[in-house]
């Protein structure tokens, strides 16, 4: 896919004018948050299990290597196969050569990030295989040609009359615009693919290494048909989604399910482990694990080690004011809203993905809502740090910052300047009191009045009024 | 420096803000300070937080200036500001240093003695039985609050500034939808992302004009400044004021970008 994150900016102005999104996006500032927050309500213990989530995820990173191998060993004693790929290029080639050892022309998938991070559909398709996506809303989004624009509700930018006229168009049926007659369409046209699949590729919510199972949770339940039903299983996910137990497992699944769309679980919860057993009534023949890397190894070792206790529920995106203005296609990469914003420069690099972590007013909603408690905003200013150190800042804003903290840390110098900045604000504003255009701050004057400063500084009174002797 | 030995010095960190745009804050906030049986003296050597240094990724100007804060503050037993934004700076400050630096253990030192003003007053010197100056101008109106985002939630403060308020005469407060939603401002974010801020805020002043208070009141001059424009922008008569104005009963002043403001030290 394409990346835009450079163009942010033009992203977002377009977005914020666009009518059909910004209608869609209201529903994500009311639906979701108010749903989290019921949900919360009637689990008085969820800030605790937020806490034993954050410590858990703590100690499952600090110990990846062993949880990773006890995951494999198992995956391979229940007769299935794993690939570590260190890179999306080796998770494409990975993945692509099973397809091809199977000749399988037409691929079934669940939905799945990671897929999307390693632009697994586009390099299939490039090679004589086609993927078929079966989630509703990734499903919808095939048929337009568009990446998702949430990382839990993917076509969460698009207004019923949009899915209406994509069915339309495609299925060659009589328009409709009531939704259970457009999902019975879209089963219906999915159905037959199921069926003719010869590979299902999923992705994984979390590995289990006591069981070497993956568990893929949904409120469709296609991603069942997806495993269940080709030869092939492949389950493409990140390394980081281990834990040690089943019951570990739980106490993430409660969370996640919360903290996402506010249910008490989700509806479809599916755990694949290894292939079909002699006595089994379904499964694959075959199953494989693509554990993808892709900088997350190096995340570790860095400033940015809690974001690898990410179990990407979307709390924070649905909770961001900034995704809930300019939404997900923005961000101009695969995950957008705060995590993304951290994320991001890790897959795409700081020169490219340097306006995301600094598309933040650091209002600390985003950590606020995390469920485990990961400290977006801290890590977003490591990233401005990053770009700021390695001179990528722009230079205006980088000039801007060294004029002011020369004054900044000369208090006798900004008294002087600060007085005399104020008198000429001042002179400016009029009688009125604020500030309609101002040259070097047209940003904020194209949308609002600057309210003048005072005649005088605090500082200048306060000295005054010393000097003058008056008590106070 | 203390004289008094019950009496709690305060030295008081204006803010740059409060400094160039709202002197009335400063002298709204000793005086409550001073109703409350403190000492408070203004320090010279105090500029800026460093926040705009912090939050563009300048550590090196950011520890500067913390460096300076916390010298134009050693000594003082509290230090208060009218800004929960600035003083969740303070407490950044430890970040800045690595372990070993002897100025790691002052930073920790001077965030355990910063406290914004309402917080100050509810949870510090736990005042119960608040009362605005008698012969001060007296407020009669409804007012809605914004809870500015650093205040809220990186130093807990929500039911600091109501708690205040309910014990002030004549006050009605009408609550906002949203009202813990970020306004937009976000110190550089509003020039570096104006298009955004800009909608933000629009979403805000909505939630604001809904609430039908006459007053909107705040603790952070940034968010108010950056509320107030959009209002007077969008020609709507709701005015803006720092809470503090309305606590120590100086409200006499025009509120923020009406007309003009003349400052009456004392
Ligand atoms: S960062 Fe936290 S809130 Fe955001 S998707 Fe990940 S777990 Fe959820």
């Amino acid at each position: 896919m394409q990346i835009t994150s450079p163009d942010f900016k033009q992203n977002a102005r377009i977005a914020l004018q666009d009518v059909g999104l910004q209608k869609a996006l209201g529903n994500v500032k009311t639906g979701f948050p108010h749903k989290r927050a019921t949900a919360m309500a009637r689990l008085p213990e969820f800030d605790q299990l937020r806490d034993e989530a954050r410590d858990l995820k703590n100690h499952i990173i600090e110990n990846l290597d062993i949880y990773l191998e006890a995951f494999e060993s198992k995956v391979l004693e229940n007769g299935g196969h794993v690939h570590w790929c260190r890179t999306s290029e080796d998770a494409r080639k990975t993945i692509l050569k099973i397809c091809q050892e199977k000749n399988a022309r037409t691929v079934t998938k669940g939905k799945s990030m990671v897929t999307e991070e390693i632009n697994l559909n586009e390099y299939l398709e490039a090679n004589g295989v086609t993927p078929v996506e079966t989630d509703l809303g990734e499903y919808i989004l095939q048929l337009r040609g568009e990446h998702p624009s949430h990382i839990i509700a993917p076509a969460i930018h698009l207004n019923l009359e949009d899915v209406s006229e994509t069915f339309h168009a495609n299925h060659h049926k009589p328009k409709s615009m009531d939704p259970a007659v457009l999902m019975q369409e879209a089963r219906e046209e999915l159905r037959n693919k199921f069926v003719a699949a010869d590979v299902g590729i999923t992705g994984a919510n979390f590995l289990v290494a006591e069981t070497g199972s993956s568990i893929i949770v949904t409120n469709e339940g296609n991603g069942d048909l997806t495993q269940i039903l080709p030869k092939t299983h492949i389950v493409v996910t990140s390394i980081e989604k281990v834990v040690p137990t089943l019951e570990d497992m739980t106490l993430f699944l409660r969370l996640l399910a919360r903290s996402a769309t506010g249910q008490e679980f989700t509806v479809y919860n599916t755990l694949s482990t290894g292939p079909r057993r002699e006595g089994d009534q379904d499964g694959p023949e075959e199953y494989h694990v693509v554990l993808v890397d892709n900088g997350r190894s190096e995340m570790i070792a860095s400033e940015l080690r809690e974001m690898l206790r990410c179990i990407r529920c979307a709390a924070c995106m649905n909770h961001c004011p900034v995704y809930g203005a300019v939404g997900g296609h923005s961000y101009g990469w695969v995950y957008p809203g705060p995590m993304g914003s951290v994320l991001t420069p890790q897959m795409i690099g700081i020169e490219k993905g340097a306006l995301l972590p600094n598309a933040s007013t650091f209002c600390g909603k985003c950590e606020s809502v995390c469920p485990v408690r990961i400290p977006l905003p801290k890590l977003m200013r490591y990233w401005r740090r990053n770009e700021f150190e390695k001179h990528l800042t722009p230079k205006a804003a980088r000039w801007g910052i060294g004029v002011w903290g020369f004054f900044a840390k000369r208090p006798a110098l900004y008294r002087q300047l600060s007085s005399f900045s104020n008198l000429a604000l001042r002179t400016l504003a009029g009688k009125k009191a604020r500030i309609n255009k101002l040259p070097l701050a047209s940003g904020w004057t194209d949308g609002r009045d600057m309210p003048a400063p005072s005649d005088k500084t605090f500082m200048q009174l306060w000295s005054e009024k010393q000097k003058n002797g008056a008590s106070s | 420096m203390n004289t008094n030995k019950n009496q709690p010095v305060v030295g008081l960190f204006i803010t740059c803000l409060a400094d160039l745009y709202r002197p009335e804050v400063g002298f709204a906030t000793i005086k409550l300070l001073e109703q409350s049986g403190c000492r408070v003296e203004v320090p010279s050597q105090q500029t800026c937080c460093g926040q705009p240094a912090f939050n563009t990724g300048d550590y090196s100007t950011s520890a500067d200036i913390a460096r300076q804060t916390i010298a134009a503050f050693d000594g003082f037993e509290y230090v208060v500001a009218p800004s929960g934004s600035c003083i969740g700076m303070l407490h950044h400050y430890p970040e800045l240093f690595e372990d070993n630096d002897p100025w790691k253990a002052r930073a920790e030192d001077l965030k355990k003695r910063a406290f914004e003003i309402t917080s100050f007053l509810v949870d510090v010197l736990k005042i119960d039985d608040f009362k605005v100056d008698a012969t001060a101008p007296t407020f009669n109106g409804s007012v809605t609050y914004h809870d500015s985002c650093s205040g809220l939630r990186e130093l807990g403060i929500k039911a600091q500034p109501r708690q205040l308020l309910a014990q002030v005469d004549g006050v009605e407060l009408k609550e906002m939808e949203e009202s813990e939603t970020c306004c937009g401002f976000g110190g550089t974010f509003c020039v570096k992302y104006p298009d955004i801020s800009n909608r933000m805020v629009g979403n805000k002043t909505q939630n604001i004009v809904d609430a039908g208070a006459k007053t909107l009141l705040g603790g952070d001059l940034g968010c108010l400044l950056n509320m107030a424009g959009k209002l007077q922008r969008e020609g709507h008569a709701v005015e803006v004021r720092h809470v503090v104005e309305i606590l120590a009963g100086m409200t006499d002043q025009p509120a923020l970008g009406e007309a003009q403001s003349s400052v009456k030290a004392g």
